[in-house]
């Protein structure tokens, strides 16, 4: 009679390694990803971020501090 | 040379040891990079502008969507893969890439590209990158290819979506200078591949492609790609007529196309041997670098043209 087997069936050097590399990967696409949509957000809103009118409370805030 | 069938894992099982390299083969690099030399061409030679970084990104999705449908139809053609000496080293029968991962990976990178397309740069290419995706692996892959003769003459539709999206991406639109960069490389797919399948011809038989040669002989692929030549190289030459291209293109396309017709009427000629087998490829490695003649001259054209505006 043979003695329980292990599970989960532990991974060779090989498949480690390949798998950290596979997560190397998706970790640098993720990274890339962020960047790409903080660029295009930034692209599309253009100047019009400082032009916006300022929300009342904003305004609010903003009289009081400077005054 | 590659053995046939050896280690092909398309049962789904998991195989823990694939690389990253092994993921983007599945990506079909070498059609990404016409898919994104035509996308490009689209993009440039559609009238307006559009900001490099979105330009980029639209690239980038456009690339990705292209790389993720060949994975899915890796993941669907695994088991014909595995009897055709072309495909057989493919991550898949190769047993380097669980199919169950490859169908994981394409679906994930196609949903990705189209959002991605659609969010940062306008829904129109991103809708269109869909339907190229969506066509690719449902009509082509799934019901064209093993069922009908008429397989890539359809199918090729897919192909000839990429410069479409990309002058989508510039205009939000489709017009008829779309249409037409369309239909380039709608026509271009027929006498391409039928001339790969001429000389690839047992490949097909034994994995059960119907393609012309398995079903119709190899007269009447002969004079099938003629008549699609004859078709395909007057709409190549057309967009000078509606003023996508200039003059240079006009010449190009015009002298190319030349040839392509004698290297068509050449595979009609020569009908047994090896020299049959030579001529086929030659047109099939023609056709390659006439579609990226003709798609460069005109990227050449409008990028000299904006330089000069």
């Amino acid at each position: 009679m043979s003695g329980p087997s292990e599970y989960p069936v532990p991974l060779t050097d090989k498949q480690v390694a390949a798998r950290r590399h596979r997560s190397i990967a998706i970790a640098l696409a993720l990274g890339a990803l962020v960047l790409l949509f903080y660029a295009a957000t930034i692209v599309r809103m253009g100047g019009n971020v400082a032009n916006r009118p300022l929300s009342v409370i904003g305004a609010g805030v903003l009289n009081g501090v400077l005054r | 040379m590659a053995e046939l069938g050896v280690q092909a894992d398309i049962s789904g099982a998991r195989d823990t040891s694939s690389s990253v390299g092994d993921f983007f083969e599945l990506m079909k690099p070498r059609v990404m990079s016409l898919v994104v030399f035509t996308a490009l061409t689209g993009m440039v030679a559609a009238p307006g502008s559009i900001h490099p970084v979105l330009a980029f990104i639209a690239i980038l999705a456009i690339s990705v969507g292209a790389g993720a449908s060949g994975a899915l139809n890796m993941w669907y053609d695994a088991d014909i893969d595995a009897q055709m000496q072309r495909t057989v080293s493919r991550p898949i029968p190769r047993g380097r890439v669980s199919a169950e991962d490859a169908l994981a990976f394409g679906s994930f990178l196609s949903a990705a590209s189209v959002l991605m397309l659609g969010l940062l740069v306008n829904w129109t290419a991103g809708a269109l990158l869909a339907l190229t995706i969506g066509f690719y692996i449902f009509v082509y892959t799934m019901w064209l290819k093993r069922r009908t003769v008429q397989n890539i003459v359809i199918g090729g539709a897919a192909g000839a979506f990429p410069p479409m999206i990309g002058w989508a991406a510039v205009t939000g639109g489709v017009s008829v200078e779309s249409v037409l960069l369309f239909l380039i490389i709608f026509f271009w797919t027929p006498p391409h591949f039928w001339a790969l399948s001429l000389y690839r011809c047992r490949d097909y038989e034994r994995a059960g492609v119907p393609m012309l040669p398995v079903v119709s002989g190899p007269a009447e692929t002969r004079r099938q790609i003629v008549l699609y030549s004859l078709v395909f190289i007057p709409i190549a030459i057309s967009p000078y007529f509606i003023g996508l291209g200039g003059l240079s293109y006009l010449a190009v396309s015009s002298v190319l196309g030349a040839v392509f017709l004698k290297l068509a009427f050449d595979v009609r000629r020569i009908t047994e041997g090896r020299e049959a087998d030579a001529a086929a490829k030659k047109l099939f490695l023609f056709s390659i670098l006439y579609l990226f003649a003709v798609f460069g001259v005109m990227l050449l054209e409008k990028i000299v043209l904006r330089v000069l505006a």
